[in-house]
């Protein structure tokens, strides 16, 4: 019952900050300087995203922990920069970090 | 005008949502791998482990959700730790609102319902250049990530214990490679080179400075919020 209560609670808590937003902002007429703002959330998620992936471990700022991540890093953003292929970026990362991983 | 018309109607049925889903499903199988190695592991069943992918359904979430069930923290104190995570949502919805206006109130709950970080950066990089995205091209890229996250959970829940750990094939890389490729498509499509690149630079430094300030995974929000606030008062005063 206790897993089960979890399950259920966290999904809720999840779906509505997913739905909220696209239901109502779809509806109505966003002020010019809102559309501006929004317009900057993909990048500024991303990169979020990815500094927590690369520069954080539990939480806590560190290069050594992943050392190896930020050097698989580099062939990857060339791979994104030159091929503009999402698939072909994901597959050099990985491969890069298994190399990585066999020599270090 | 027959030629435009049709590519336009390919370019955005339901299997090429499906198609444009592929690129992803590395890191959606995966990490839905481990998700499920680490449920069985924190006590759950296979059928509690089809749950949690079926209606929570977010990557973070469910690893705290294992993680702090396996240390009997209180049901409040774990459901209100996932909202926090995953409130970053409200942002990424918010911001694929405006390229869903002519569907009706059904179908953007369920496009809201199946929204993820991976789904969003393939979304919002589609929209470029366009004014609406279509329905059916987001179900098609929507239900190939969900499908594919389900499933891998369950085979993490089901064979866990038998396959050694993603990580030895550079597996776990797969999520912050597909973050690279969503970001830099972003910026190259942008191409409004020196202010996308002050945004992503000012998110990742208020990262780092949250992560010395503020305990758990507020980080991302704080960052993506200042970030993209500073982008749009650099764009009004150039």
């Amino acid at each position: 019952m206790y897993i089960l209560l979890v399950i259920v609670g966290s999904a809720i808590v999840t779906f509505i900050p997913r739905v909220i937003p696209l239901v109502l902002l779809s509806r109505i007429q966003i002020p010019e300087w809102g559309i501006n703002w929004l317009k900057h959330i993909p990048v500024a998620v991303m990169a979020a995203l990815l500094a927590q992936e690369l520069l954080l471990s539990n939480n806590q700022f560190s290069i050594s922990d992943n050392l190896l991540s930020l050097l698989a890093a580099l062939p990857t953003f060339l791979v994104a920069i030159f091929s503009r292929s999402l698939l072909g970026t994901v597959l050099v990362g990985v491969i890069s970090l298994m190399i990585l991983r066999f020599f270090f | 005008m027959n030629e435009s018309a049709l590519y336009y109607e390919e370019e955005d049925s339901f299997w090429q949502g499906v198609k444009d889903c592929v690129p992803t499903l590395l890191g959606y199988l995966s990490i839905g791998f481990a998700a499920g190695v680490v449920e069985k592991t924190a006590g759950l069943s296979i059928a509690e482990i089809a749950l949690i992918s079926l209606i929570l359904y977010a990557g973070s979430g469910q690893f705290i959700a294992a993680g702090m069930i396996a240390a009997a923290h209180p049901i409040s104190a774990i459901v209100f730790t996932i909202f926090f995570v995953n409130s970053r949502h409200l942002l990424l919805s918010a911001a694929i609102a405006p390229y869903f206006r002519k569907q009706t109130i059904g179908q953007n709950i369920l496009t809201g319902a199946l929204l993820t970080d991976e789904t969003f950066g393939v979304a919002i990089n589609h929209a470029q250049h366009k004014k609406q995205l279509n329905y059916k091209w987001m179900l098609g890229l929507n239900i190939t990530a969900y499908l594919n996250w389900v499933l891998a959970n369950i085979a993490g829940g089901f064979f866990g214990q038998w396959i050694p750990t993603p990580e030895k094939y550079g597996l776990d890389f797969a999520l912050p490679a597909m973050f690279i490729g969503l970001l830099i498509l972003q910026i190259m499509s942008h191409k409004k080179y020196f202010i996308d690149i002050i945004v992503a630079l000012s998110a990742v430094l208020i990262v780092v400075i949250s992560s010395f300030l503020f305990p758990g995974s507020a980080g991302v929000i704080i960052a993506t919020i200042a970030a993209a606030t500073i982008g749009m008062v650099i764009e009004r005063w150039k």
